[in-house]
């Protein structure tokens, strides 16, 4: 099969996804909603310090970022679940890497979206001054997004199918996340602070060097996974 | 009758093609001789789920240019039987070959042969008719399908642009139909293709079918009713208890079907 | 005429019993050796001796999810389901090593450090690929069919075995860049002897646990089988 068929079948799956999304609206509503529901639960829990607050603004909004974009995850397969949708898919011929590169592409723009979001609603609450290096934090932020987004894509295409799905993505997700989570916090918090200790270079290496590892084992592994 | 002149050319080719068949079979010498000249080659087909088996051995070919109809009763394992060819599912036992390419080993040229018409529409709720068409030529490799031409041709020409949330069962099912023109495969497989149809939609069906026979292509169709499939099919066999058996006049007439409504030929159960 | 499973192998090499006895007498050895010929330590005491099941079970533990990724990496590659049932057993046997490590690390953390978790690197990739590894007997137990069970188990053991060194590091960089102690000390060669001794003699028992899961694992799986030829029995007549 050619590799221009697979660029279509790219472009259409991202095409659809996102404009089933889109004319539904509910979905990426409720999941931005829930994202920023999280950041405030977290404003009330470390706070009313403002000086707590900043401390804890990176992690806040990683974790928002996270448990939100659990729920984008299972949702892309969801839809395809819905009217036996996934098994005209899968009927298709061509690649079934195709697949997961489409569903791939289209939730990292759904949680990036997302993501702008949260972060200015947590710019806000947790009172964060921008420093001047904001473009390596939004580096950061696209090479953390991608991490889960791999991840999480991945793992839904199997909870999705199985029993108890709600229970079992979080539970295969979060362990596996740990690096990419300490790594986009501490660099994120690192910037904040104005990287005295001049270590943001250095996680940024490490989600550079996860995202590689996790892009290729996923899509490698994806066959296996889709497969009936 | 037509089926004893079909056996012999099916000996006939058997024997001209041994040589070229040796090489693309040589998975295991016991098993009969391959033909791409079947259109589907079902040999021990057997699945379970859990400890049931569903399926234990179905035996089945149908030859290309051949209509067969698939009788049972209700979770008999017809529709699990018609997933392992469309390599939806997976065997527990057995093998299955679609115009010689093995479900197992060769999905992606299974899959290009096949059309499955599934009991499930497959559409998504929030395109519209045509980009649901649009989607599935692009994905099917035929980008520049004559999509108006197919969607005029099951008549829903006047909500081209509506959601396929706001179509009735029967729109899903021609908006289906549509698809499976779209895609010319060369083994139609119809999981109960009337429910939801009226009588213009099953008109619109059968004429599919016909036109795709005169064509050279093949159909395995799940039914429960044959009335609806008059004329339309060479041969029927049945599901029961696991393999696929000739009909008897009675199974036939369960189903509704007058004697004369098909043809039923000796060792519709396949194997010779 | 009917093709033989292609996963239908014959009964399985019993695990000898010999090994098994073998493994205990020299457990039991290992740990009283270890014991009594180490003298208390100058700032633990006799606490020290915890490390003679701490680090075999850690040790044991992370070998374990080694033989997961290669049995995993097999089954896919082979489609051998002996593969699949070898990577199950040892993850199961690895899990109990992994917990056991963790529960020894606290109660060693509670005198020592006054806490009962610490967020050493060590103890914290040990937590990690724990978690991962109750995901992983958690999709075990929620896919009904083998195969696919099979498939995807493989696919989550090996990206979870390939997560470790990353986990490793990334928890090693976040502790040192905050300045946390970590524990320090070489390890004096009267100690080493007993640990290396006791370290064989975990690698033996799991060896023998792993064996014996196995084996259990493909009578299971012969029942499956021979459920299914006497559901397809009559067929050849």
């Amino acid at each position: 099969m050619a590799f221009s068929d697979d660029v279509r079948r790219i472009r259409a799956i991202v095409w659809k996804d996102l404009t089933t999304e889109r004319r539904s609206k509910a979905g990426f509503n409720s999941v931005a909603s829930l994202g920023v529901t999280i950041l405030v639960l977290f404003g009330l829990a470390l706070g009313p310090d403002g000086k707590a607050l900043h401390d804890a603004a990176a992690g806040a909004l990683w974790l928002a970022i996270l448990f939100a974009g659990v729920l984008a995850f299972n949702r892309s397969y969801q839809v395809e679940l819905d009217g036996g949708a996934l098994e005209a898919l899968l009927l298709y011929p061509g690649a079934r890497w195709a697949i997961f590169a489409g569903k791939l592409i289209a939730n990292l723009i759904f949680v990036t979206l997302m993501l702008v979001i949260v972060v200015a609603v947590g710019i806000v609450l947790f009172s964060v001054d921008v420093p001047a290096t904001w473009p390596r934090i939004v580096l950061i932020m696209m090479l953390g997004v991608v991490g889960i987004v791999s991840l999480g894509t991945f793992y839904a295409a199997m909870s999705s199918r199985s029993r108890a799905r709600e229970v079992l993505l979080p539970l295969l997700l979060y362990p596996m996340l740990i690096p990419v989570l300490l790594a986009a916090m501490s660099a994120t918090k690192a910037l904040l602070f104005g990287d005295v200790m001049n270590e943001a270079g250095a996680w940024m290496q490490m989600l550079v060097i996860f995202d590689v590892i996790f892009l290729v084992a996923t899509f490698l592994a994806f066959e296996y996974v889709i497969e009936v | 009758m037509v089926s004893g002149k079909a056996v012999h050319f099916i000996g006939v080719l058997r024997l001209e093609n041994k040589g070229a068949i040796a090489l693309i079979s040589g998975v295991s010498t016991s098993a009969p001789l391959l033909s791409p000249d079947l259109a589907l080659d079902a040999r021990g087909v057997a699945r379970r789920f859990g400890a049931r088996w569903v399926l234990r051995g179905v035996q089945l070919q149908v030859r290309a240019g051949e209509m067969v109809g698939l009788l049972g009763h209700n979770g008999c394992g017809k529709s699990t039987f018609m997933r392992i060819v469309a390599t939806l599912l997976k065997a527990s036992a057995g093998d299955c070959f679609v115009y010689g390419s093995d479900v197992k080993t060769a999905g992606d040229d299974v899959r290009h042969h096949v059309g499955f018409f599934s009991h499930v529409p497959g559409l998504y709720d929030d395109l519209s008719a045509r980009e649901n068409l649009a989607f599935a030529a692009t994905m099917l490799g035929f980008p520049s399908a004559d999509i108006d031409a197919a969607l005029e041709r099951v008549g829903l020409t006047h909500v081209t642009h509506e959601r396929v949330r706001g179509f009735s069962a029967g729109m899903q099912r021609r908006l289906s139909l549509a698809r499976l023109i779209l895609q010319r495969s060369r083994l139609l497989l119809l999981d109960e293709p009337y429910n939801n149809l009226d009588v213009a939609g099953i008109a619109l069906m059968n004429a599919f079918i016909r036109e795709l026979n005169a064509a050279g292509g093949a159909a395995l169709v799940v039914l429960h009713d044959l009335v609806p499939a008059a004329g339309v099919l060479d041969r029927t066999v049945i599901i029961r208890d696991g393999r696929v058996h000739a009909p008897t006049p009675d199974d036939l007439a369960h189903d509704g079907a007058s004697p004369q409504a098909i043809t039923l030929p000796a060792g519709a159960a396949g194997i010779s | 005429m009917f093709p033989a499973h292609p996963n239908q192998f014959g009964p399985p090499k019993p695990a000898p019993a010999w090994l098994g006895w073998l493994a205990f007498l020299f457990f039991v050895f290992a740990q009283v050796f270890s014991v009594v010929t180490s003298p208390a330590d100058a700032m633990m005491g006799h606490l020290q001796k915890n490390m003679y099941v701490h680090v075999p079970a850690a040790w044991v533990a992370f070998g374990a999810f080694g033989v997961v990724l290669v049995a995993s990496l097999y089954f896919l590659w082979r489609d051998d389901e002996r593969a699949d049932l070898l990577a199950a057993s040892s993850a199961e046997v690895g899990s109990l090593f992994c917990g056991l490590t963790l529960v020894l690390g606290m109660l060693w953390g509670r005198p020592t450090w006054g806490v009962w978790w610490s967020w050493d690197a060590r103890l914290t990739t040990t937590l990690v690929l724990f978690l991962i590894f109750v995901g992983y007997l958690a999709l075990r137990s929620f896919v009904e069919d083998p195969h696919r069970r099979g498939q995807w188990s493989a696919a989550v053991g090996i990206l979870g075995a390939i997560n470790v060194p990353i986990v490793w590091m990334s928890v090693q960089w976040w502790r040192t860049l905050h300045q946390i102690q970590s524990n320090p000390r070489g390890l004096s060669p009267v100690y080493l002897r007993g640990l290396l001794l006791n370290v064989a003699a975990f690698t033996l028992l799991t060896i023998w646990f792993i064996w014996r899961r196995y084996e259990a694992a493909r009578y299971e799986r012969a029942a499956e089988h021979a459920a299914q030829a006497a559901a397809l029995g009559g067929y050849n007549a």
